[in-house]
């Protein structure tokens, strides 16, 4: 890959211009069925998971994608890899469009194109050993050869993901979870991809040993030049690994910007109550922040509300904005709009604050 | 409401200072393979009013602690060392006298509000009962509280919530329920083990405050227990941290986050990316995993992660020791190397699990072609 000699700082900063993202989506959508109960299973309605998305993932980049439970950014990266069909839109890879492929096309791209799980415990076969869990996508992909050469390919790829090639023939359960998200990590490395979707790879992993993971994510990302959408709803996780993030609200970006400028000058209020929410390992600063609290819970997303889906929850729509301007929010879908230097806020009365 | 008065929360300070004293706790439970020593000799008491967080990652026995001390343990643990309530043992008290004492004394709250609510009654009824348990009042007084109670704690409606189920309920919302069931007696310490784990950040936030609110409501001291230091530095005056069973390290949040003195709380500490931290510095994790409760070795539990780990640590396990000051103590045989150190100059930014293997590159033979 070309980019590999360019240090990532540089490649990150560049301006979207210049470079070719991997994955470019654009205005995807995804709605799920809901059915009636009973021997008929109507259609009684829609879950409106991911609306009308668009994101470009660039060469040896990270992009985080951050939000709540139930705000649709599994689904957007399923969506991406076409595990689950979109309803509407298109995702580029290579010059084709993934949505459009059928299963046999799609496994060729499958090489390229993998997916680490959150739980270790869960994607893991319990019944196969380590080595045989590593070596099953070269398998598939006729890539194992002789029996000594492909042993040699797995036993590289435990070294590569940190883990003692020794212990390639235990199982899942003998190791602690950490260790098991590094064999997930190795399996989706086996094919040598050029693009990871990491669907909360570190949640489910106590503070001392996520810290871990997170450095061998960055390493090979360095080393092997990998583009990483990452998946997190945590966002102290996402400032530190990512590059650039997009902000999901109840299946739409709501904001998307550079890591710093993210964080710094976060402009839409949702991303300002995410940010203020985060506890902060720090005493001093923790008791003396500036806190924007939510009220109640995400609406439903089968019924979402009527122009920004933010508002129901939104403490500037509830306290700071007059009749008129609530009215425009109730009737207008806000679009994402730049605001300089590739930060993109969907609010119609955007406004940057510093939190931390 | 005929009686108003008898949920008047009482503010003034009765009794001694010291709620809650737990003395070289020590709780084992049989197993077929051996003996699990899940706590071993766990000391700390809880003053009036006071916010005592307690840390440590899984397995820790940070909530095995807090189940001993309410009695909720099974019967196989074998629990040692003394419990008491207001200088009033609580260890070795029948089943009716820790009844008198649950709620109405120590609450607790449980970290799922889905397994600790009643899926089959309502919320308003589980409300009731907890008032009614302590309390010689009709049904409609206590309905009338679980109302006020609920409205305490930031469910919005709650006349009409009073009678939802609680699968009718969201995440933050049933907490918030399990925190008014807590508060329901007016207890004068209340648990919370783990009361935001499986929540959303701004949901978490929303029942904190909840929390807080319910602490400033009945002037009650909090057990706070979580593996959050964020959580532990917004919500608690003293901190507890916990390694295999162990205390490790005790003092105000402000000694232990900004002074520890305890390579464990130092490591923790490093480990942690901050949404407050320019830097792309690498992470400082701690290699390797806790140790098993099972045959535990003798000498410091934290030797084999521990960086600084000399000779004596495998023979000798460290007593907790007075620091800087006499309440920030530390089992560490060599905490006063610790003083000014930060996690970088101890951890090293790795990326490896088990023995540090060589520096390897993929086989290039193994380029893929489209």
């Amino acid at each position: 890959m070309t980019t590999m000699d360019v240090p990532a700082q540089t490649t990150s900063q560049a301006t979207d211009t210049q470079r070719m993202p991997v994955i470019s989506v654009r205005n995807l959508v995804k709605h799920f069925p809901v059915r009636s109960r009973g021997v008929l299973r109507r259609q009684v309605g829609v879950v409106h998971a991911v609306c009308d998305i668009s994101l470009d993932l660039f060469p040896n980049e990270t992009l985080g994608l951050v939000g709540e439970s139930g705000c649709g950014k599994t689904t957007t990266g399923r969506l991406m890899l076409n595990l689950v069909s979109a309803t509407a839109g298109e995702v580029r890879y290579s010059g084709k469009d993934l949505t459009k492929l059928g299963h046999s096309q799609m496994r060729p791209l499958r090489r390229q194109l993998q997916i680490v799980f959150q739980d270790p415990f869960a994607s893991l076969d319990p019944r196969m050993t380590v080595n045989e869990i590593v070596a099953e996508p070269l398998r598939i992909h006729g890539l194992y050869g002789q029996a000594r050469e492909g042993r040699n390919k797995v036993r590289e790829l435990l070294r590569t993901v940190g883990l003692n090639p020794e212990h390639g023939n235990r199982y899942a359960h003998e190791f602690s979870g950490g260790q098991r998200q590094r064999i997930g990590v190795a399996r989706a490395l086996a094919l040598r991809p050029k693009v990871l979707i990491l669907d909360e790879p570190v949640s489910a992993l106590d503070v001392s040993i996520q810290a871990g993971v997170i450095n061998l994510l960055e390493e090979l990302q360095e080393e092997l030049g990998l583009s990483y959408l990452f998946i997190s709803h945590d966002l102290s996780v996402v400032r530190h690994i990512a590059d650039r993030v997009a902000v999901m609200y109840l299946g739409r970006i709501v904001e998307t910007a550079p890591v710093e400028e993210l964080f710094l000058k976060a402009a839409h209020p949702y991303t300002q109550a995410l940010i203020s929410a985060i506890p902060l390992p720090d005493p001093r600063k923790e008791r003396t922040r500036k806190r924007v609290l939510l009220v109640g819970d995400v609406p439903s997303p089968v019924n979402p509300p009527s122009g920004c889906r933010f508002r129901t929850r939104c403490p500037k729509f509830a306290n700071e904005l007059t009749e008129g301007e609530r009215r425009t929010c109730v009737e207008q879908i806000p679009a994402l709009i730049d605001r300089g230097v590739g930060h993109q806020t969907a609010c119609h009365y955007a406004e940057a604050v510093k939190l931390i | 409401m005929t009686q108003p008065q008898v949920f008047q929360y009482d503010r003034a300070p009765a009794g001694p200072d010291v709620l809650l004293e737990v003395e070289n706790l020590t709780v084992e439970f049989s197993t077929e393979d051996g003996v699990v020593k899940a706590v071993r000799g766990v000391s700390y008491e809880l003053r009036r009013g006071e916010s005592l967080g307690i840390v440590g990652e899984s397995g820790s026995g940070k909530s095995v602690t807090s189940l001993a001390v309410l009695g909720l343990l099974p019967r196989t643990a074998r629990i040692k060392g003394s419990v008491r309530f207001k200088g009033e043992e609580v260890l070795g008290k029948t089943e009716n006298e820790y009844s008198a004492l649950r709620g109405k004394s120590i609450a607790m709250i449980f970290q799922d509000p889905l397994t600790s609510l009643n899926p089959v009654y309502s919320v308003g009824y589980q409300l009731s009962e907890a008032v009614l348990a302590h309390n010689d009042v009709s049904k409609k007084a206590a309905l009338d509280r679980s109302i006020q109670l609920l409205r305490m704690v930031g469910i919005p409606f709650a006349e009409q919530r009073v009678n939802s189920y609680p699968h009718e309920l969201s995440g933050g919302m049933r907490q918030r329920v399990v925190i008014a069931i807590a508060m329901a007696n007016d207890p004068d310490v209340m648990i919370a083990d783990e009361p935001t784990t499986a929540l959303d950040v701004t949901v978490q936030a929303q029942v904190l405050e909840a929390l807080e609110a319910a602490r400033a409501e009945t002037g009650a001291a909090l057990v706070l227990i979580t593996h959050d230091l964020g959580v532990i530095a917004g919500h608690a005056d003293r901190v507890l941290v916990m390694y295999a069973g162990k205390l490790v390290e005790k003092g105000t949040i402000d000694e232990v986050f900004y002074q520890p003195r305890m390579p464990y709380t130092l490591g923790l500490l490093g480990s942690l990316p901050r949404i407050d931290d320019t830097g792309r510095e690498r992470l400082t994790p701690i290699v390797g995993s806790p140790p098993s409760l099972l045959n535990l070795p003798p000498g410091c539990p934290f030797t084999p992660r521990c960086p600084i780990a000399q000779e004596i640590c495998e023979t000798d396990e460290p007593e907790l020791v007075a620091t800087d000051s006499p309440q920030h103590v530390a089992a560490c045989h060599f905490h006063e190397r610790l003083v000014g150190a930060t996690s970088a100059d101890l951890f090293s930014t790795t990326s490896v699990d088990l023995e540090p293997p060589a520096a390897v590159a993929l086989d290039p033979d193994l380029e893929v072609p489209l």
